[in-house]
């Protein structure tokens, strides 16, 4: 807690914001996540966090270790772009099995048949 | 009345930001539990891994200590392995075939 001191003004105030901005767009993503009423349209709200929310608090963190340990400390950044690859295809496989079981339940109608198109 | 230096303003981002993210992570979690459907639940657990993982780089933050980072990581993979495999199962009812 002592080494927070060591930081400047001109890097403090940087950090500071992105630490608020990227927790409360997490926040606001998991209120979304409670408030929405329907499955696919909750599956659009975590996605704040995981986009922004997860950069703003790594951008954050790669700052203050790289001025903390005098050097540049990158490697926040290999969880903000392995978050940022994966969050879409399991989000992806999420929707279809959603999509998948409530086809199954009749609880929406199967989509129309494609158009008849030339054979491959 | 305290002293407006860098370290105060860190301290207190540092704050608000372990608290918005644990109000988060308690939301998430209500979501997983009351989730009207399977796949309501399994949203809210990938919700709840990654706002933990972010929990856990900004205590790293405020303690000063690297050793969250990998921590992170591993809660990181973990989530997006869950989370596959349980959308996985929910597709096929068995998840190695």
């Amino acid at each position: 807690m002592m080494q927070l001191e060591s930081v400047p003004l001109w890097l403090a105030l940087p950090i500071a914001f992105f630490l608020v901005a990227g927790s409360t767009l997490t926040l606001l993503g998991t209120v979304g996540l409670v408030q929405l009423k329907d499955f696919y349209d909750r599956l659009h709200a975590p996605t704040l966090g995981t986009s922004w929310g997860t950069a703003a608090v790594m951008i954050a963190s790669a700052l203050l270790f790289s001025w903390l340990q005098d050097r540049p400390i990158l490697h926040e950044l290999v969880i903000c772009f392995f978050v940022m690859v994966t969050t879409p295809v399991t989000l992806m496989l999420l929707g279809r099995a959603a999509l998948h079981r409530d086809r199954i339940e009749g609880r929406i109608a199967a989509p129309p048949p494609a158009p008849a198109g030339p054979e491959e | 009345m305290t002293m407006l230096t860098p370290g105060n303003i860190l301290l207190a981002a540092v704050a608000y930001a372990q608290l918005a993210l644990a109000v988060a992570a308690c939301l998430a979690t209500w979501r997983t539990l009351r989730g009207p459907r399977a796949q309501d639940r399994v949203l809210g657990l990938d919700t709840l891994y990654v706002t933990v993982m972010l929990l856990f780089i900004v205590t790293g933050i405020r303690l000063g200590a690297p050793f969250f980072f990998e921590a992170a990581m591993i809660v990181g993979v973990l989530g997006f392995v869950a989370t596959v495999s349980l959308a996985k199962f929910l597709i096929r009812g068995e998840i190695i075939e």
